[in-house]
């Protein structure tokens, strides 16, 4: 690795960005586009549905819970928890609006919450016999949660495109085949280029967030450092894709297809516009095979329940599993042209 | 004369398209070697091996004695050649002076930026983006490219297509201008006028073969031993034609003669009014045209 090429070719792509007006303008003011749009049609209090949240410990009272007295209300969510701590930390930030366990017949409720106290009224009846306990918290706006999902949205379009797209334009306009002609190494090429869309996407991210904080004040449970970190990680993991993506096409259009194909169930299947608890397993199953989904939910957990980066080693841990298995494919599957 | 490069049974066999079939063929150094034929004759793929930019079927490049089979060239090699392709784009936002320090960069030997701002005579646009250039400076600059690692062999694919005749004439400076510091030199081209200005030795390729190996004149000579002779048909009665079999072309009678004099005297004899006289003698596109049956130009 000769350092000197590296930074020669991640300072000129950083130019080639930052001189081009309309791409920098359009990451910078597509998220907070999106922050301002969300939080504003998800301002009100228009939600009709409650959600409760049912803990069951010990595997066997499945059955128990299907004849419990409450599942039959409409309007009314059942989401099911094994840990008790998970649910109340969901009630600590108006998530769900009431925690029932029913094996210790205990139920908590949120009196900083309306829709807490307005659910308990509900259920009055059939909560008798049931010991009260109450817990505060804050509520988690829309636009707290919905920050994670839009942020790596952006960074997750960022990476993909800013690089797959930039490769094969690269390469099907003959830059690649320039370069191929120098001493500079694939290794030297893509591990700037890497470099570059690192601190691209990182640096556009903290504007962004910095920005939209100014506006919006953002909730922040955990430590900004954590936040950073997985950030990186997930962003490092999606170029790492990218540069997977685009290793071999010379078609721009094909690339499009592709980066299309690759991003989309990212954008559905990730969590980024609403919650995946309760989707199906399968569903559950897809969506941890994404890398978006471990950046969105490590950074929100790190947001809203001020998680460090060892509680959340398992989206971590995935992040770098697939960052190891796409930059290894990429860097195989590399060409500088269509031949190999 | 030492040898720079030597190819040997070089073939490029795509699928069911062999662009280049089994070619030898060597460079010596300082001199200006040009490979020609017409579009799909298999210049772009025989330069490009010994680029290294893709890889033989079968053969080899032989580069000062060194061996190298394909792949992309090693970086002894590569910090020693300088190339400018057919078609490269140039990284977008960047001005020609970044361009010219990132292409330094790779290099652990470079000529110093003044030195081939001046040889390519890039001063007037050093700050402008490589999106605006014209043809003429783009090309330039795409040379000063090649020679920015002051290169021991040059490879120069098609330098002047696509440019006007002033910007050619100018480009062709540049070459020569190099060529004068005893560089090595593989150019492609179809244009024959450009290969006869520039070129110490040439190969005439078609269908991916060689047709023919030598120095322009020694070609031409083995080729031709007539000029052709041309008048404006009205001058020339049609009785001196048919006898002498002489060819009507575009208004004009062409005269094919080896003896000058002789068909002069001829013609004064005939009382034939030689205004508008012109004599041609035969070139590359007519050793072309005569090798392969097809014009150089115009074929496929």
């Amino acid at each position: 690795m000769n350092i000197k090429r590296f930074f020669a070719v991640f300072k000129a792509r950083n130019i080639e960005f930052f001189r081009d007006k309309s791409s920098l303008g359009w990451s910078l003011f597509f998220p907070v586009l999106l922050l301002v749009g969300f939080s504003f049609i998800f301002s009100g209090e228009g939600r009709s549905a409650y959600k409760i949240g049912w803990v069951e410990t010990t595997k066997g009272l499945q059955g128990e819970t299907l004849k419990n007295p409450f599942t039959g209300t409409r309007y009314i969510d059942f989401i099911h928890y094994t840990d008790i701590d998970v649910a109340k930390g969901k009630l600590s930030h108006h998530s769900i609006d009431l925690v029932i366990v029913n094996q210790s017949r205990r139920y908590w409720v949120n009196d900083e919450s309306a829709k807490s106290y307005l659910v308990e009224k509900i259920f009055s009846d059939k909560l008798e016999g049931y010991t009260r306990l109450q817990m505060s918290g804050a509520k988690i706006r829309y636009v707290d949660w919905v920050l994670p999902g839009v942020l790596g949205m952006n960074m997750m379009f960022s990476c993909l495109f800013g690089v797959g797209y930039v490769i094969v334009r690269y390469r099907k306009n003959a830059v690649l085949k320039r370069l191929k002609a120098t001493p500079l190494t694939a290794f030297e090429f893509v591990s700037a280029q890497l470099s570059s869309r690192l601190f691209i996407v990182m640096c556009t991210s903290i504007i962004v967030y910095s920005g939209c904080n100014l506006l919006f004040d953002f909730f922040m449970l955990g430590s900004y450092f954590d936040l950073f970190i997985i950030g990186m990680l997930g962003a490092f993991c999606l170029i790492s894709l990218g540069l997977l993506v685009a290793s071999r096409s010379k078609s721009e259009e094909l690339i499009g297809g592709l980066l299309n194909v690759t991003s989309w169930p990212m954008m559905m299947l990730s969590g980024v516009w609403f919650s995946l608890e309760g989707a199906p397993p399968a569903l559950k199953l897809i969506a941890d095979f994404l890398p978006l989904t471990h950046l969105v939910a490590g950074a929100r957990e790190v947001i809203t329940e001020g998680a460090t980066l060892g509680d959340i080693s398992y989206h971590v841990n995935c992040l770098l599993l697939m960052s190891s298995v796409f930059l290894s494919l990429g860097a195989y599957f590399f060409s500088w042209n269509a031949e190999r | 004369m030492s040898v720079a490069i030597c190819v040997q049974e070089l073939t490029k066999q795509y699928k069911d398209v062999t662009a280049v079939d089994n070619i030898s063929f060597t460079v010596e150094q300082g001199h200006c070697f040009g490979l020609l034929g017409p579009n799909g004759a298999g210049k772009t793929t025989t330069i490009e091996i010994m680029e290294g930019i893709i890889s033989p079927t079968s053969g080899q490049v032989i580069y000062k004695g060194k061996e190298y089979e394909g792949k992309k060239v090693d970086e002894s090699l590569s910090q020693q050649i300088g190339i400018q392709f057919q078609h490269t784009a140039l990284q977008d936002y960047l001005t020609v002076k970044e361009t010219l320090s990132l292409f330094s960069s790779f290099y652990q030997h470079t000529l110093a930026q003044e030195q081939i701002i001046e040889l390519c005579d890039l001063s007037d646009f050093l700050n402008r983006d490589n999106r605006l250039l014209s043809g003429g400076q783009r090309q330039r600059l795409l040379l000063a490219l090649a020679l920015i690692n002051d290169p021991d062999i040059i490879f120069l694919d098609e330098p002047t297509t696509g440019l006007d005749p002033h910007a050619r004439r100018n480009f062709w400076q540049l070459i020569k201008n190099i060529k004068a510091q005893n560089k090595t030199i593989i150019l492609t081209t179809h244009y024959m006028d450009e290969a006869e200005q520039l070129c110490d030795d040439i190969v005439i390729m078609d269908q991916g073969k060689i047709i023919e190996a030598g120095t322009p004149l020694q070609l031409l000579n083995k080729h031709f031993s007539e000029v052709f002779i041309y008048l404006p048909a009205e001058q020339v009665p049609s009785i001196l034609v048919e006898q002498n079999k002489w060819k009507k072309l575009a208004g004009q009678i062409e005269i094919t003669t080896c003896d000058i004099e002789q068909t002069l005297t001829l013609l004064m004899n005939s009382k034939v009014s030689l205004a508008g006289l012109h004599v041609k003698s035969a070139n590359l596109d007519d050793l072309f045209l005569h090798l392969t049956g097809h014009s150089l130009r115009g074929a496929k």
